[in-house]
């Protein structure tokens, strides 16, 4: 069993901003049914570009619902600037922190907020820009490199736990070892 | 509170006549089995009735009874002893569905030691593809493992037909019986298997104890080299304790079959029942008539199966998910995969195994939590509006 925060259950079991919201002006979302996870974000946001209203679906795991439930709740009163610098780690934080196996929990928060932010501004965000890595979770080696470098990830399992890539058929795992040690020779 | 223990594919309560068999055996008598005196010799008196005890739950010979330390072990011990037996031969045969003990130790085997082997697939009801399976023997074959029960979905291999065919062919055959026995009624004479692996923890025993038959006449070749114990079989001082143990729950199993059969196969289909009437877009994994009488695997779309577990443990109800992510993979479970069960109800698949021990109100207590659970996350799944899925 996993060795969740007691605020991690907590908000499990009592999301806050769970729902659609009716009059959301932004929406990201992210994941999908056959990774096992997907977040839905909706946010309302005022003509000065702050979020007076944000709230979430979520498929997936309790520490994806969790994640989703602190997300609005950090970023509810933020501007969008703000909220584009918060990262996978405040989400985490925010909980009391998650196993390291659930980080990708808080990726996933993380990029649902990017594509609202996105969407508000009406900037397009390439889908899944680079070259597809990973099949079974549709990560591709950009969205790896950006992992490795925010995170400081050292090892296939740290991609897989902050990613899921790898954590499927596993065929990839040697492509992502390339990807880490091409990151780590740049500095 | 009251645990509702719904989990005893992965584990088994220990009974307690099995406690109070082992209880003397861990203390008053630490004799050593093989020692040339009486204080020793009465622990081995116990063992040959232990030993007795497991050859019976099986129709097999006292003397085809080997005592391992688990499910694995034997497993591992039955294929390295087939491989060992034909160094020629370098292919083998199993299934997509098997337990890792096998799957892993085939792959294993694959990459490390440049064996060809065959995983042959399932339907989607989890029948083996037999056709396949037969195409594939051939002189080269040194084993066929097969599963006689299904961890996951408890769909039953014809294990019999199985077993003659490929024996016919002059092929070793190995059963992985942890999850059939003590479950359904096992005959290894009538089935005709050369080798068979069971568990202790599976039927009411403690872990740490397991079963390899081998066949009287098969040549055994022993995978923990060391002493005379088990008749050169399996090296290492006997685990007395468990070992005593065990002989009791296979005895109480004997007796349970019926009971399994009948009060569990009815507290089963009553929860199914249930579960199905009560709950939209529920589906059960596997063929319904050729499954194990105690369990059930229930998939329910556009939920995922740990929040399903977490919201069942503040009941303290016991049950597992179809999803491995609760260990860590991300994958649904391989066996749900291999039999092509939809992702959007792999992923919200949950495993209730039964014993004899539950009973009808628990299966009520579940019902009861169930039902608000599955909607509670519904109502938060973005793949779920107005009732059904999106
Ligand atoms: S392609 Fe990455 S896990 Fe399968």
């Amino acid at each position: 069993m996993w060795d969740y925060t007691e605020k991690v259950k907590e908000h499990f079991l009592h999301p806050r901003n769970v729902g659609e919201l009716e009059d959301a002006n932004a929406i990201g979302e992210t994941g999908s049914l056959n990774c096992g996870d997907a977040l839905k974000l909706y946010l309302k946001v005022n003509e000065n570009e702050r979020i007076i209203d944000a709230s979430f679906m979520t498929f997936g795991c309790a520490s994806a619902v969790a994640s989703s439930s602190a997300l609005t709740e950090i970023i509810k009163g933020m501007t969008l600037d703000e909220a584009a610098k918060v990262t996978n780690d405040d989400i985490a934080d925010y909980l009391g922190g998650l196993p390291k196996e659930k980080m990708h929990c808080s990726v996933m928060g993380k990029a649902a907020l990017k594509k609202a932010i996105a969407d508000y501004r009406g900037v397009q965000i390439l889908e899944k820009p680079g070259e597809m890595v990973c099949e079974c979770f549709e990560v591709t080696d950009l969205e790896i490199i950006d992992a490795v470098k925010e995170n400081n990830l050292e090892t296939t399992e740290d991609v897989t736990d902050y990613l899921k890539a790898g954590g499927g058929c596993g065929k990839c795992l040697d492509r992502i070892e390339e990807v880490i040690a091409s990151v780590k020779a740049k500095g | 509170m009251k645990v509702i223990y719904t989990d005893n594919n992965a584990t088994t309560k220990v009974a307690d006549e099995v406690i109070e068999e082992m209880v003397p055996y861990f203390g008053q008598f630490y004799g050593n089995p093989s020692s040339m005196h009486t204080f020793g010799d009465q622990v081995g008196k116990k063992i040959t009735q232990a030993r007795m005890q497991v050859a019976q739950l099986i129709n097999a010979d006292p003397d085809e009874i080997v005592f391992t330390s688990c499910g694995t072990e034997s497993d591992n011990s039955a294929i390295f002893s087939a491989l060992n037996a034909n160094p020629d031969k370098k292919q083998i045969i199993t299934s997509t569905v098997e337990h890792p003990a096998i799957l892993n130790l085939f792959k294993f085997l694959r990459d490390n030691k440049g064996y060809d082997a065959v995983f042959v697939p399932v339907d989607k009801q989890g029948h083996l593809d037999t056709n396949m399976l037969y195409d594939k023997l051939s002189d080269n074959t040194a084993v066929v493992s097969l599963m006689w029960a299904n961890n996951e979905t408890g769909v039953i291999f014809p294990i019999s037909e199985i077993a003659k065919k490929v024996t016919e062919k002059g092929i070793l055959f190995h059963t992985d019986a942890v999850q059939a026995a003590g479950k359904i009624p096992i005959d290894v004479k009538a089935a005709n298997v050369d080798m068979l692996a069971l568990s202790g923890h599976k039927i009411h025993a403690p872990k740490g104890i397991g079963v390899l038959y081998v066949k009287k006449g098969l040549k055994f070749h022993p995978y923990l080299i060391g002493g005379h114990q088990e008749k050169g079989r399996r090296g290492g001082t006997e685990n007395t304790v468990s070992i005593i143990g065990l002989g009791r729950a296979c005895a109480l199993a004997v007796e349970h079959l019926p009971v399994i059969d009948k009060e569990v196969r009815q507290l089963r289909d009553y929860l199914q029942d249930q579960l199905l009437e009560k709950i939209p877009a529920a589906s059960v994994n596997g063929e319904l008539e050729n499954r194990l009488p105690n369990t059930l695997s229930i998939g329910f779309d556009a939920v995922e199966g740990e929040s399903i577990l977490m919201l069942l443990d503040r009941e303290n109800i016991c049950a597992s998910s179809g999803s491995a992510c609760t260990s860590g993979s991300l994958d649904p479970s391989h066996v749900l995969l291999a039999m092509q069960v939809p992702f959007k109800s792999a992923h919200g698949t949950i495993r209730f195994s039964l014993s004899h021990y539950n009973t009808r109100d628990e299966m009520d207590h579940i019902v009861k939590t169930m039902v608000p659970a599955i909607e509670t996350l519904r109502a938060m799944s973005p793949f779920w509006k107005d009732g059904k899925m999106v």
